[in-house]
């Protein structure tokens, strides 16, 4: 049972992973060449030759781009398979399809919107090549606490589901969450190394193009598993 | 007013699985994708555990839309 789940979740990621690049490439490259425009015309300014390039900017931004969305898409796809086969049939009279939807609203809001919101995506040379280790553990620190606290209250709003309900149990956990989130948030330290000549619309076009492809990806992981999952929990006789 | 009123349908909860059975595959399953996530998010920037540069350039484009810190 838990091996189909979690083959259909990462077959579900693979496709969800296929989209959203597709997504990023038409919506999110514009933006992302705004920040390498931005970074030649530094480099030429400096009087600086062209780095020798390892991938060319075609690969990167066509197979590059496809495969990294793929692996993140199968990677996220089989975790959400196995949260998901914790889940079902634990929290409330959900089928599994709306058990599929919740888990990966929750694993959405968690793991990609909270961060983002501190600690957004960011195009090409609008970050200090020096901060990249700070910057990489301030991010897996937000992600890591986010997502445990979101799983601490999911187990919360379970418990308090007998004797409160399931509507005000979910209420107090996820008033919860967000308030312990936000505090730890607040006291992760800010990461403002923009430049004050950075182009702001590329900046503001590449976040949005950044959380669009996730909005594609995990939209289509939760749809695509959702049915997968219906067809293999669905008993023939009901159907 | 010929329709009846509609029964409300009973939804289908599935069973759940015992957490026995989902440990092993969450602890060695969870790893592979965990790793996964690393390789294709942050390797070969902050830390290293494959040697160059050419895993980094190859998923640069997805590490900057996908989020991850990066350049
Ligand atoms: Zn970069």
């Amino acid at each position: 049972m838990v091996r189909t789940l979690l083959v259909r979740g990462m077959l579900a990621g693979l496709l969800a992973g296929l989209l959203a690049a597709l997504f990023a490439n038409l919506v999110g490259e514009p933006a992302l060449d705004g920040g390498i425009a931005y970074e030649d015309a530094l480099a030429a300014a400096a009087g600086e030759a062209g780095g020798e390039e390892l991938v060319s900017r075609g690969v990167q931004s066509t197979l590059g781009l496809a495969v990294g969305f793929v692996i993140y898409g199968v990677a996220v796809g089989g975790i959400l398979a196995l949260v998901h086969a914790a889940a079902q049939g634990r929290i409330g009279a959900l089928s599994a399809r709306a058990t599929v939807v919740v888990v990966a609203a929750v694993g959405f809001v968690s793991a990609v919107l909270v961060p983002f919101l501190k600690y957004p995506a960011n195009p090409p040379a609008s970050s200090l090549d020096d901060t990249i280790g700070l910057r990489t553990g301030l991010f897996v620190i937000l992600v890591a606490v986010s997502v445990g606290l979101a799983a601490g209250a999911a187990a919360l709003a379970r418990r308090l589901s007998v004797t409160l309900g399931w509507w005000n149990a979910v209420l107090a956990a996820a008033g919860g969450y967000v308030v312990l989130v936000a505090l730890v948030a607040y006291l992760l330290p800010p990461i403002a190394e923009t430049p004050d000549d950075f182009p702001a619309t590329v900046l503001y076009d590449f976040r949005i193009a950044s959380l669009g492809g996730h909005l594609v990806l995990w939209t289509t992981l939760a749809l695509v598993f959702a049915a997968l999952v219906d067809r293999a929990a669905r008993p023939a006789a009901v159907r | 007013m010929s329709q009846a009123a509609a029964e409300p349908r009973p939804v289908a909860v599935p069973a759940p699985i015992p957490l026995r059975e989902i440990a092993p595959w969450a602890l060695f399953a969870g790893i592979v994708l965990l790793a996964l996530l690393y390789l294709v998010g942050m390797d070969q920037g902050a830390t290293s555990v494959f040697s160059g540069q050419m895993l980094h350039e190859f998923v640069h484009d997805g590490r900057h839309l996908l989020g991850f810190p990066c350049h």
